[in-house]
């Protein structure tokens, strides 16, 4: 792989691991408000059909982890298997598509 | 004073420990303690030395599990129990003892561009270079280095990833990117992108810990992350 397409995968790792960082934590803060007094499936629902600004946000947020999580495992195969070249970057392509498959079946499931 | 209890590599990769006891003196080195042992108690060891004043970079061994020069090295400041391990330098091939090939470290180099490429003649004026401004100053953090590869021993991702460029390639390609008068700026930034340049680095410090120059590689590395990606993104890589 080329020095450009190898900086911009390193690019996009930085940018996504920028928005995990505010993700995550938006995440956590809201789980530990919402159930500090117990909480049922109904209620999750209750509070997140059509709840467009919850649907936006989680999606970003599977977004960001379909790009940041393939990259640094990437370099972890690489370093720690040996494994590098067309066939880990295919995998890799895969890993990320099921990722994104997964988590916007989530989000769309508690959505719709 | 009592006798200094040594153990020093012998053979190439396949070689061993060999113990050996030596005479404590004030301010003893550790250069001084193997020029003992080669001097007095076995002529066949092989190690490298030429100027013993921490300039050549020639020295530098594994001392009780650390890369160090030598020359410059206290035994008083390393020595734990009275006792001294020296090795050759992690991450190069031993050619024999204490003697590494040091021949892909500065491959590593060339392979970086870590040559000057002027783009002036003998007509054009001299270039005028502010020792204030900021490039300079960035430069000068990291011209000072001796070429003795302690970095390239104590850094893991060297060991992780044989092709990466190492910390000392990489700091010489950061001087020449700050430096104004070079004209292969964007040859150098691509040679030092990715996954064997200056993207593989963790960030472990360890040859900043390490270096005998007090530079840090690790900052040059990071600003190589961050010129490479301006240039990626302006699609001039």
């Amino acid at each position: 792989m080329n020095a450009q397409k190898e900086t911009l995968l390193w690019v996009a790792q930085r940018a996504s691991a920028a928005v995990l960082a505010v993700c995550v934590l938006v995440h956590l803060v809201t789980i530990i408000y919402a159930v500090r007094a117990g909480l049922s499936a109904a209620e999750i629902l209750g509070r997140t059909r059509g709840n467009l600004a919850w649907l936006v946000f989680y999606a970003l947020f599977v977004v960001a982890v379909a790009v940041h999580a393939p990259i640094g495992l990437r370099s972890v195969l690489g370093e720690w298997a040996r494994w590098r070249g067309k066939s880990r970057d295919v995998a890799l392509l895969l890993f990320s598509f099921l990722l994104l498959t997964m988590g916007m079946r989530a989000v769309l499931v508690v959505f719709a | 004073m009592s006798p200094l209890a040594v153990e020093v590599w012998r053979g190439d990769a396949q070689g061993a420990f060999q113990s050996f006891e030596v005479p404590r003196h004030p301010s003893q080195t550790v250069l001084d303690v193997v020029t003992y042992i080669q001097r007095s108690l076995d002529a066949t060891l092989a190690y490298r030395f030429a100027c013993r004043v921490g300039m050549c970079g020639s020295c530098a061994m594994s001392v009780n599990g650390v890369p160090r020069w030598t020359c410059r090295t206290h035994v008083d400041k390393v020595a734990r129990e009275n006792k001294l391990l020296i090795a050759p330098l992690r991450n190069l091939p031993v050619i024999r003892d204490l003697v590494t090939d040091m021949r892909e470290f500065f491959d590593k180099w060339a392979q970086a561009k870590g040559r000057f490429e002027g783009d002036k003649t003998r007509n054009d004026d001299c270039a005028r270079v502010s020792p204030d401004s900021a490039d300079r100053k960035k430069a000068d953090a990291g011209i000072e280095c001796i070429g003795c590869g302690v970095c390239y021993s104590a850094c893991e991702v060297v060991a992780w990833n044989p092709d990466y460029l190492g910390p000392a390639a990489l700091n010489r390609a950061w001087t020449l990117v700050k430096d104004e008068r070079d004209g292969a700026r964007i040859e150098r930034l691509r040679a030092v992108a990715g996954d064997a340049g200056c993207h593989a680095c963790h960030t472990h410090m360890s040859c900043t810990e390490r270096c005998p120059m007090q530079i840090s590689p690790t900052a040059g590395i990071a600003g190589l992350k961050r010129e490479v990606a301006k240039a990626a993104l302006r699609g001039k890589l």
